[in-house]
């Protein structure tokens, strides 16, 4: 394919992992924004979200269309459910105490790997997505008679992977609003900026990381179910999930859904990018390095604040 | 006089004597299993170790290689055991890990008391356990189609004579490829030892038959959407060869029919991709047409032997290759063989060696490395086989199916012959 | 007694008792200690730098690595012996702790753990992208007759103690002079209060330097001598699964105490020994024991012990 074209379709596929990428990140940056731990298994509530999405679809009849429907919406209550309980149930126990959550979700992590090994099985299964259309793309290029568009072999794109950018983009508007113009969004982030000046102010802030905690979860499970037509579930998936979402949150800076989104939409496209030049594994090298570069030099991330 | 010591022995009358025989007889088919093999050697079992792959990247197959041993295991108990003694399988998880596999082979050698090792497949797993093996001086059977023990860098006691390795298997596929798809191959390979063994032999394979170096394509195998790959594919390519192996191998699949839409080159892959995959899964359908090598047919075709429809009933698989009591669960057809046979070479060659315990390890190994021809049977169900004691890898048939309307039809059964190649190693020189 | 005696007697009696044990041990259990102890020396290392300087990196299996092919390749590739490959090994660690520590301490608390985290990262696709001399994930072996050193096999099972032992032993002793003497108790101080002991006049950045160096070098020594020991190298060891163990090691066994991480990394072995052996989902086992362990026992199992022996290191 020439370089035009192949450039375009890395940057599409790279867009596609930007927009499920920006939804996990966006509720790892949550949970560390508001409440300053490192849940590492994070990449397991995305993996739920993929396995729930496909218990679904085997449960329900009438075609992938509406099981997708109702695995949009289960997955993410199932799972915020589930990690608003873990954090009643151990994190707050533990006081948020950053190594002991480390540890905790750890064993959260096997915890939710197993079970899943258990229940769903080893294989990686497919589900069907709920719309699928190969779109052919065009490319401008000079022909005999001048300027005019073609449609080189193999560049294309499906109507599914557009409605996921397209979905991801509406729920993270969605997420932004729901923290700028709700009440919860506003109790999130005066908890975000200073705990203890907003315990004193009466918000219930055990309550409020209960909510930051599942809302984290869900948004990853969601991450998972628009994932799971394109990819398959798989009880490993979440390992580098997780790695990447990490990546992006700092990147982007703690505390910023703004950053995190750049920084999704930058890591994403990079992937993409690099490896149309370089060996793949090259290309990964380089991104990881890039990645601890950027960190060195700018520990705030792109978009954070100094820490004070 | 002596009559008042020792009672003056009645003669037999013929009455008698078959009144006996029948009395031993009946109690004999009454006894319980235990008792009959009473007239064993010893009725103490012999202990198999099996180092299964049940959790980590490797559990798909090790579920199915615990139901194929597990089914082997009842047979021969079935029949008999060895030397008349009954077999009993030892099964320990390894997370398909080097390092964790070595802590199992330990486990087996020092403390279940086991007599061998066995049933081992990710390469890295038995490259990892098999110093362990060798310096416990425990017989190491792996069912792993890895080159890594023909190729010399094992020891001894390691010994692959259930499954063929890799190389063989390539090999193979080159005339095949050459004569009927084309010449001009792009290969897409994981970026790891697996895919650089397909690169490696098939790269040479097929500039053997006359066709030009082949544009290889190697993607991180953790990689789970490719479409950005297949851009460097190119346009007058007339075979893609392809072995992703992995969770991501449906997504591969998928993506390539969206890529190419409806005009495809020819395409060749190994069955690694899909083992336990169903054929008929949404986005496969893109796959009709193509060509896929096979182990061991997993569709029962029109010229089955007997041996496969036998092994299918014992293990529980249909004429799809799925398991009997669920449609949905399609098996590992193509691998599993390997530890059915596998335990069968044991069983021989632990009856040519007259095995009684551990302290006749050594004899198995070489009872073990006198082998050469395993003809098509119940004991091996894929096919003739021809073991090559020097490398301790057995070689055998390879199976090339097309798909069609969904199910895999054999088409080309290669010779023995066309998958051999010249040692590169003599583990008989090194001492055990 | 004086509080000097004690923690000689506890640690001196420590090692002894591990020393008889190679005779006592049935075979099976002989082979999981020497492996325990050779891992244990990777966890001390870590424990230096997590433990006693307060730093939490999420990248350390890039450094047993270093030790681990430190060794291995040499001896594949250059035919070198035992004793210089080790010493390699040792070099390979150091230097790969000075490259990560001049860049990665420039950073802290979860930035730092992301950047050492990416360092390994790479490490780890480096080893594969050298798969012509690593052979990659699928790693290599040894050669048993290789594995000599001064004429005695260290494929025995004995003098395979014997050997994981001495290592244990000389790193157990050498992290007690650091942490008792004046280096041990500025990386405290720097743990505690980094502005303070700046204040005070210490140069913290080189303190931090001189910890990362000196965990790199254990982390790598522990690579290097479970390479010989056990007689492969491979991919897997550097994956962030080798860069979590330790920190659990430790933080069960209690960070910054001498013998926490020897504690932990038993402990952890046999727990996972145990629920293998009671049921295939062990792993949810050893993850509920890991929650319980956290919930009630945060200090680490050595950590609560020193709540009562003040003296403990």
């Amino acid at each position: 394919m020439e370089f035009g074209p192949h450039l375009m379709l890395a940057l599409i596929e790279g867009a596609v992992l930007s927009a499920v990428l920006a939804l996990m990140a966006a509720g790892l940056s949550l949970v560390f924004g508001v409440m300053r731990v490192v849940n590492v298994a994070h990449g397991e509530f995305y993996m739920l979200g993929a396995v729930i999405a496909w218990f679904v679809a085997a449960g329900t009849g009438g075609g992938p269309a509406p099981a997708f429907v109702a695995a949009l919406v289960i997955a993410p209550l199932a799972v915020g459910t589930l990690a608003a309980l873990a954090d009643g149930l151990i994190l707050k126990r533990i006081a948020y105490d950053p190594e002991r959550t480390i540890v905790a979700t750890i064993g959260l992590l096997y915890i939710l790997q197993q079970a899943t090994l258990m229940t769903f099985g080893p294989e990686a299964r497919p589900v069907a997505p709920p719309f699928n259309m190969r779109i052919a793309l065009p490319w401008l290029a000079r022909g005999d008679e001048g300027w005019g568009l073609v449609w080189p072999w193999g560049l294309s794109v499906t109507t599914y992977k557009l409605f996921v950018i397209a979905a991801a983009a509406v729920v993270l508007v969605l997420v932004r609003r729901g923290l700028t113009h709700t009440r919860a969004g506003l109790l999130m982030r005066a908890t975000q900026i200073d705990r203890e000046t907003a315990q004193a102010f009466g918000i219930p802030v055990g309550r409020v990381y209960a909510l930051t905690f599942g809302l984290g979860a869900g948004l990853a499970a969601l991450a998972g179910v628009l994932i799971v037509p394109v990819q398959q579930a798989h009880y490993l998936m979440g390992g580098d999930a997780l790695l990447l979402s990490i990546i992006v949150v700092i990147i982007g800076g703690l505390g910023s859904l703004a950053g995190t989104i750049a920084a999704a939409v930058l890591i994403g496209m990079s992937e993409g990018i690099i490896s149309v030049f370089f060996s793949p594994t090259l290309a990964k090298i380089v991104a990881t390095l890039l990645v601890a570069f950027v960190l060195v030099f700018r520990p705030q991330g792109l978009f954070g604040q100094r820490p004070r | 006089m002596t009559g008042l010591i020792l009672p003056k022995p009645k003669p037999l009358s013929r009455r008698a004597a078959l009144k006996t025989l029948g009395a031993g007889g009946a109690a004999a088919v009454s006894l319980p299993l235990w008792a009959r093999y009473t007239n064993a050697q010893s009725s103490e079992p012999i202990r198999i170790g099996f180092q299964k792959h049940a959790t980590g990247i490797g559990a798909a197959y090790g579920n199915w290689y615990d139901r194929t041993s597990t089914a082997a295991v009842k047979a021969i108990n079935d029949a008999g055991g060895i030397n008349g003694r009954p077999v009993e399988l030892v099964t320990e998880d390894d997370a398909t890990d080097p390092a964790r596999g070595a802590e199992v082979v330990e486990k087996f050698a020092t403390q279940s008391n086991c007599d061998v090792a066995f049933g081992t497949l990710f390469s890295h797993v038995v490259i990892g356990s098999a110093p362990r093996a060798g310096e416990l001086k425990i017989p190491y059977f792996v069912v792993s189609e890895g080159h890594h023990v023909a190729s010399g860098m094992l020891n001894r006691w390691t010994v692959q004579p259930g499954i063929t390795d890799v190389k063989s298997q390539v090999q193979a596929m080159a005339p095949f490829v050459a004569q009927n798809l084309g010449k001009k191959v792009t290969m897409m390979i994981p970026d790891f030892a697996f895919g650089y063994d397909h690169r490696d032999y098939f790269s040479a394979a097929i500039q053997a038959q006359g066709g030009p170096a082949p544009t290889i394509i190697a993607v991180p195998p953790t990689e789970t959407s490719f479409t950005r790959y297949f851009p460097q594919i190119p346009m007058d390519t007339e075979v893609l060869y392809h072995v992703m192996v992995g969770p991501a191998v449906l997504t591969f699949v998928k993506e390539l029919g969206e890529f190419f839409g409806g005009s495809r080159p020819a395409m060749f892959g190994f069955i690694d991709s899909l083992e336990a995959v169903d054929l008929a899964s949404p986005g496969l359908e893109f796959l009709d047409g193509t060509y896929f090598w096979e182990g061991n047919p997993r569709y029962a075709q029109a010229n089955q032997t007997e041996f496969d429809k036998n092994f299918r009933a014992a293990v529980g698989v249909d004429a799809n290759g799925a398991s009997v009591s669920d449609p949905a669960d399609v098996s590992t057809y193509a691998h599993m063989f390997g530890c059915w046979e596998t335990l069968y070479v044991i069983k021989a060659g632990m009856e040519a060696a007259g095995y009684a315990g551990p302290a006749d390890r050594a004899k198995l190994i070489e009872a073990v490395e006198a082998m050469t021809t395993m003809p098509a049977s119940n004991e091996h169900p894929q096919g003739d086989k021809l073991f090559n004691g020097r490398t301790h890898q057995v070689f055998g048939h390879q199976y090339i199916s097309k798909v069609e309307g969904g199910k895999l039809v054999l088409q080309h059964t290669s010779s023995i012959e066309d998958t051999l190649y010249p040692d590169e190693v003599d583990y008989t020189t090194q001492p055990l | 007694m004086s509080e000097r005696g004690r923690v000689i007697l506890l640690h001196g009696g420590l090692l002894a008792v591990l020393l008889a044990l190679n005779w006592v041990l049935p075979d099976y259990h002989r082979g999981n200690l020497a492996r325990i102890m050779v891992l244990a020396v990777y966890a001390m290392g870590y424990n230096l730098l997590f433990g006693y300087t307060g730093l939490l990196s999420l990248g350390h299996a890039l450094f047993f690595a270093a030790g681990m092919y430190g060794l291995a390749l040499p001896m594949q590739h250059l035919g070198l012996s035992v004793a210089p490959a080790f010493l390699a090994a040792l070099a390979a660690g150091a230097a790969a702790g000075l490259g990560v520590g001049l860049l990665a301490l420039r950073t802290t608390g979860v930035a730092f753990m992301i950047v050492t985290l990416m360092f390994a990262q790479a490490g780890y696709l480096t080893i594969l992208l050298a798969g012509a001399w690593t052979r990659g994930d699928e790693g290599f072996t040894i050669p048993q007759a290789a594995r000599r050193i001064a004429g005695i096999d260290l494929t025995q099972p004995a003098a395979r103690y014997a050997a994981a032992w001495a290592l244990f032993a000389v790193a157990l002793a050498a992290l007690l002079w650091i942490v008792r003497h004046r280096t041990g108790r500025v990386l405290v101080a720097i743990r505690e209060n980094e502005d303070r002991a700046r204040l005070l006049g210490y140069d913290t950045h080189g303190f931090k330097l001189l910890a990362t160096v000196l965990s790199a070098t254990y982390s790598a020594a522990g690579g290097a001598a479970f390479a010989l020991l056990f007689g492969y190298a491979g991919a897997s060891f550097a994956t962030v699964q080798y860069s979590i163990l330790p920190l659990l090691w430790v933080l069960l066994g209690g960070a910054g105490t001498v013998i926490g991480p020897f504690v932990g990394t038993l402990f952890m072995f046999y727990l996972i020994d145990w629920a293998a052996d009671v049921t295939p989902a062990y792993m949810l086992l050893a993850g509920l024991a890991l929650i319980l362990l956290t919930l009630f026992l945060p200090l680490g199992i050595m950590g609560l012990v020193r709540r009562r022996l003040g003296w403990l290191p």
